[in-house]
């Protein structure tokens, strides 16, 4: 057997696994890597970002969009350190990725050698799993248990951490792909008696609300919701990061739970008398007040992860299972039609919400352009076919609110993390894992000036993403709260902007801005209809406030529809 | 009082991994051990902390979860056999007075080593016994003193390592 480079070995290793895309930056201790990149042809795709926070963030959407690992490369030291934003995001939204950072010489480690930092130390936290490779023959076997934990159980980024001299040293390569680790049990067994015991609490309610999560997206799920639905009529409400996970015009879905979410949905989460939370986690931001959430329910809670049963509500039926096969194994079992009384409720609370909030918002008259309106301009000339990404903040919550997802995994947003900065290296490596679908960026002026040198790589690779800038000269959110509970008072949210359009061209990249609401649909047909790259700026109504809001510390039925 | 058992793969880092569980939450570990288990290749965590059992179950379960932690479990005091190891150096010349020897006959402690300036004396117990002892030797002027973490065992007939024993490493994907 002829002896290979270390180097190689990952290239290698990474190809049996089936990766063609990686997203990275060189660096000194990672060269061995891209020489040999360079000299050999692996059939990868390595695309250049311009910060390794940009790599991060492109790897987890390119996951999200293909359903394959994302994989980085970043040297040792701030290039690796550039990425841990990037992998605490993925962590938080268990998206499968795998990060690969170089390290200084084996011999060095641990005597501040230039560049050095201890990034499996580093990384722990925000990691599923992580590993320092210090020789060669380790590589193969790192590999396979770094793709087997990112991808399996519930999904998260892993980090392998290699030194140069692993990456120069050479030895025998063969590689085995990971089929069972014996700490490791990824897909606990569903058992029967818990699907009849969910079957018979089903049965006994009379207002029952199923809560959709990513979990779904992440099993693949979709189809086996779509069917439990269509057959029980149950409502269905979704988090932020299940959105897609169920069209918007299906009858059945009942809107966004949460701080921003719906109003029916929330409000009617405090009168269901029976729960179905699937593969979501009750995070703060869904739940409002714990000790008064879901007040007359019953809690059936299915997770793959065990540790997030009974973490922040406790369940009646705590079921430890992928969420697919519960879905798939309860829905030919069971016979249940929910009550259109209880369907109905939802439908009045809903049209309030429409009257008071939706039209004002998406059909505005008078005054600047929403940002409401100009994602729903948007989503209407996308027939809600686009991926959408998001950046964090109030043009997230509009997003989430105004588009209408029609497919899968088309909302790619910074759920737990809450990343400024996500939007527009994500919305890349969405455009890079799908490149014949339009994928759209909305953003905030805030955001976007975050990470805005990844506009470096959209020109470099010639990246189709459309780009909506929702300028408002305001970090809108944090304005929001400052005038809701800080008394108007403004502390640091005040920014002037550049000529984002400007910038653009300096890139090569085609823009526009538009003010004035009659140019809207013009500006998003022309942004839609230009071949490439394209940035709009869309000057918005500066101080508005994204409604309806579980304002912090009140319960979900304590929901209002303005300030 | 809560006992933590964990068994985990001998790697690099998985103390730190463990630790982080508790330090994000801001509980204070009391006791912790850590060596070689009868298995090849697999640790034994023996942590001690103090909080409630909710909040214990939830810490066990984020143990459990990491990939290279093979089982964890807690249990209250009466659930397990425990004891721990103190060791006391005393001065040769507070030695000789033939209380001690009383002493440590009345207390089950030992004498395992003896210097010119200084002898050494170990028990094992609970924690209230070390202390009752280390209280007792004061006047023997004790010169140096240490205590170990907890050691336990369940009083299960069989341990959680005896089926973990049958399980094989490693399997890959045939190809």
């Amino acid at each position: 057997m002829k002896k290979i480079s270390g180097a190689e070995a990952i290239l290698r290793s990474l190809v049996e696994e089936g990766v063609d895309t990686i997203f990275g930056y060189p660096g000194g201790a990672i060269m061995p890597i891209y020489d040999n990149m360079h000299i050999q042809d692996h059939n990868i795709n390595h695309i250049l970002v311009r910060h390794e926070q940009g790599a991060a963030h492109a790897a987890q959407a390119y996951a999200q969009v293909t359903g394959k690992p994302g994989v980085c490369f970043a040297t040792s030291g701030p290039g690796a350190t550039n990425l841990l934003t990037g992998v605490t995001n993925a962590n938080l939204d268990s998206i499968p990725t795998v990060f690969i950072t170089a390290q200084v010489p084996s011999h060095l480690l641990g005597s501040d050698a230039f560049q050095e930092t201890d990034m499996v130390s580093l990384s722990m936290p925000v990691t599923k799993w992580n590993y320092q490779i210090t020789k060669a023959e380790e590589i193969p076997d790192a590999i396979a248990k770094a793709f087997h934990f990112a991808k399996t159980g519930r999904p998260g980024p892993v980090l392998l951490d290699i030194t140069k001299d692993a990456q120069i040293n050479e030895f025998d390569f063969r590689y085995k792909k990971i089929k069972s680790i014996r700490s490791y049990i990824p897909k606990p067994q569903l058992k029967s008696t818990d699907v009849d015991e969910a079957i018979a609490m089903i049965q006994k309610s009379k207002k029952p609300l199923l809560l959709a999560g990513h979990g779904i997206l992440l099993a693949n799920g979709r189809d086996e919701l779509l069917s439990f639905v269509e057959k029980t009529e149950i409502p269905a409400a979704v988090t932020l990061l299940g959105k897609s996970v169920i069209p918007e015009d299906n009858p059945n879905y009942v809107g966004m739970l949460g701080m921003h979410g719906n109003y029916a949905p929330n409000i009617l989460t405090n009168r269901a008398d029976l729960i179905i939370a699937a593969g979501m986690r009750f995070d703060d931001r869904v739940t409002g007040d714990l000790k008064r959430y879901a007040v007359n329910a019953k809690i059936i809670h299915v997770d793959i992860d065990e540790a997030e049963l009974n973490k922040n509500i406790a369940a009646d039926l705590a079921i430890n299972a992928d969420i697919k096969e519960f879905l798939k194994e309860i829905t030919p079992k069971i016979s249940y039609k929910t009550d259109s009384a209880w369907l109905s409720e939802f439908e009045r609370l809903n049209k309030i919400e429409t009257d008071k909030v939706i039209k004002p918002e998406c059909f505005p008259s008078t005054g600047k352009i929403r940002s409401g309106e100009a994602i729903f301009r948007l989503s209407e000339q996308t027939k809600g076919e686009a991926i959408v990404v998001t950046d964090v903040g109030q043009n997230q919550m509009m997003a989430a609110r105004y588009y209408k997802y029609m497919n899968p995994n088309t909302l790619i947003t910074s759920g737990g993390l809450g990343t400024m900065g996500f939007g527009l290296p994500a919305a890349m490596g969405a455009q890079v894992g799908q490149p014949e679908k339009t994928v759209v960026l909305f953003a905030g002026d805030g955001g976007f000036q975050m990470t805005f040198q990844e506009l470096g790589t959209i020109f470099q690779y010639n990246l189709p993403v459309k780009m909506m800038i929702l300028n408002n000269n305001f970090l809108g959110m944090v304005r929001q709260w400052q005038d809701l509970f800080m008394d108007k008072r403004y502390a640091e949210t005040i920014m002037p902007t550049p000529d984002f359009p400007l910038m653009a061209k300096a890139f090569g990249i085609n823009s526009n801005i538009v003010v004035e609401r009659e140019n809207l649909d013009k500006a998003i047909y022309d942004m839609l209809n230009t071949p490439g790259p394209y940035l709009l700026e869309v000057k918005i109504e500066q101080e508005t406030n994204v409604f309806p809001m579980i304002y912090p510390g009140s319960a979900v039925d304590e929901i209002v529809l303005e300030g | 009082m809560y006992t933590i058992t964990a068994f985990s793969e001998n790697h690099i880092g998985l103390l730190n991994r463990i630790t982080i569980v508790f330090s994000r939450r801001h509980i204070n570990i009391e006791s912790l051990t850590v060596s070689s288990s009868e298995m090849k290749g697999v640790h034994r965590f023996t942590i001690v902390i103090e909080e409630d059992e909710e909040l214990v179950n939830k810490v066990v379960k984020q143990i459990a979860k990491l990939p290279e932690v093979l089982r964890a479990a807690y249990f209250q005091n009466d659930d397990i056999i425990y004891r721990e190891i103190a060791l006391y150096k005393i001065s040769i010349d507070s030695a000789i007075d033939k209380n001690l020897e009383h002493l440590l006959r009345e207390y089950n402690a030992r004498m395992v080593d003896i210097q010119k300036d200084f002898v050494i004396i170990e028990k094992t117990g609970h924690v209230e016994d070390t202390e009752k002892l280390y209280d007792m030797l004061k006047h023997f002027n004790i010169l140096q003193f240490v205590r170990s973490g907890r050691i336990s065992i369940s009083k299960q007939k069989k341990e959680l390592s005896a089926y973990l024993s049958e399980l094989p490493i490693n399997e890959y994907v045939k190809g």
